[in-house]
């Protein structure tokens, strides 16, 4: 093999790549908060004792779970015009796409840490004259999140890389721009190992934050 | 003679097809301290987790000064109760548990506080100063800071007992309080409720500590089947008992007396 690395290359496409990043961040961050948000939600929804709340949840819970992410994508762009009259921007339905499938796994995370938690905290709480919501919020739900954050940042990490997805929309976000670069430059192995870089110096902070999170609230029980 | 502070009639509570409770009739004064002993299976706890809803009866009346709680539905006994009032009356039943159920998340002084500043609407300057005036009551003015996870059985039962204490109940239960302490740890929990019967509060207690009961309780249950099938002094019940079948339950204590 007799490959010459061109990294030059690489500092002459840094300013496209990195215009690119910011609209991956652009569809990263709504895409946590939204499908965070939403998928709380869900969550009550899925454990609460009315078919009418359950059941739809359930469904709506599986068919983002049990579908690709890439066919979610393009049905939004491509589809969801057609029944609603409205064309989204590739954009808003890479957004869309991105945020209610996370809702969907959030939703489980949610659940399962609910659920985790023994009952006797339950009946702790409620043995004071609590009420249902205020237990949730005051007793039970601090604990989810501490318990569940691993789970959370799991999904936050596997968001970042699954935006990239959206380049098949046409969505300028990083690797839509790692992509052409190659193909114009034939550079593939430079730029796309530029692109990884990228990606890890995003991600790597919010996990290196997450796990210093868990830490001290592991040292405060 | 006033009403008695509460009262269980015809109290019958089913688990599916088991039928736990049987129909029981029973009144507290206030002031009584009432131990119910039993062995497993016997309904107990269950008995008592009725007296503050944690278990719903299946029918028959729990009243609270003379007012029966929820509201009579269907023809068999049956009764409503509106989430609302459970909570109402919870604030004025309060329970200490096995397993003490204290919040890992926060400290011993929030554990306490918790009653007074989200049920009670507390502030929480005032909410801290009687929490940690009832944390001093049980010896663990040293402790405010710390985390339930921090403490042993016994300190982590006393702060349970705070808890509860804190949101001046007018009836106390507790439900086998020391049945999850190593025995060593079990006097600091029985002081504390020594005390608490000292002040003349109104007290049920699920236990096995039968020594405690004697001299703890102004009256003593034996459950079995899912009825009362002894009730008197501690001297009736626990040393001379009329009936045979309790007769043999307390003998079991005794197996590998020195």
């Amino acid at each position: 093999m007799d490959y010459q690395f061109d990294f030059s290359l690489v500092l002459q496409s840094l300013p496209v790549l990195l215009r690119g990043l910011l609209v991956t961040i652009e569809l990263w961050i709504p895409s946590i908060v939204i499908g965070l948000s939403v998928g709380f939600v869900l969550a009550l929804a899925r454990l609460s004792k009315r078919p009418a709340l359950r059941v739809p949840s359930l469904f709506y819970i599986e068919l983002f779970r049990d579908t690709p992410v890439l066919i979610q994508l393009i049905w939004f762009f491509y589809a969801f015009p057609i029944m609603i009259g409205v064309q989204l921007s590739p954009f808003t339905a890479a957004l869309l796409g991105l945020a209610l499938n996370t809702s969907a796994y959030a939703a489980e995370i949610f659940r399962g840490g609910i659920q985790s938690i023994a009952l006797g905290q339950w009946e702790g709480a409620r043995a004071l004259g609590m009420r249902h919501a205020k237990i949730l919020r005051r007793i039970i739900l601090p604990q989810v999140f501490k318990r569940m954050l691993p789970a959370f940042t799991n999904r936050a990490i596997e968001v970042a890389k699954m935006s990239s997805l959206a380049s098949v929309l046409s969505v300028h976000e990083l690797m839509y721009q790692g992509r052409l670069l190659s193909s114009t430059y034939y550079r593939p192995l430079e730029i796309l190992t530029t692109v990884a870089v990228i990606y890890f110096v995003l991600i790597y902070p919010g996990t290196w934050l997450s796990a210093r999170i868990e830490k001290r609230l592991a040292a405060k029980a | 003679m006033g009403e008695p502070i509460l009262r269980v009639s015809n109290l019958q509570k089913w688990f599916g097809d088991h039928h736990v409770l049987k129909g029981i009739d029973f009144s507290v004064e206030a002031g009584e301290r009432v131990a119910i002993i039993g062995g497993s299976g016997s309904g107990k706890s269950t008995f008592l987790r009725c007296l503050n809803f944690m278990e719903v009866p299946t029918s028959g009346a729990v009243a609270l000064d003379g007012k029966e709680i929820g509201r009579p539905h269907g023809k068999d006994g049956g009764r409503r109760y509106p989430e609302s009032e459970l909570c109402a009356v919870r604030e004025r039943v309060g329970m200490v548990f096995q397993q003490f159920n204290l919040f890992p998340h926060m400290t011993v002084l929030e554990n306490a506080m918790e009653g007074l500043v989200t049920v009670k609407s507390m502030k929480r300057d005032v909410a801290r100063d009687k929490a940690a005036k009832e944390l001093e009551k049980v010896g663990l003015s040293d402790k405010l800071g710390a985390y339930p996870g921090r403490l042993s059985g016994g300190q982590q039962q006393r702060v349970a007992i705070a808890r509860a204490l804190a949101m001046e109940p007018e009836i106390l239960l507790f439900d086998e309080p020391t049945s999850s302490l190593d025995p060593e740890l079990v006097g600091e929990v029985l002081t504390v409720i020594r005390q608490l019967a000292e002040e003349g509060r109104t007290m049920l207690l699920v236990t096995h500590e039968l020594g405690f009961a004697y001299h703890f309780a102004t009256k003593v249950i034996f459950l079995a089947d899912g009825v009362f099938h002894e009730i008197g002094t501690p001297d009736e019940v626990l040393k001379n008992p009329r009936q045979e079948r309790t007769r043999a339950f307390l003998d079991r204590f005794t197996e590998f007396a020195f």
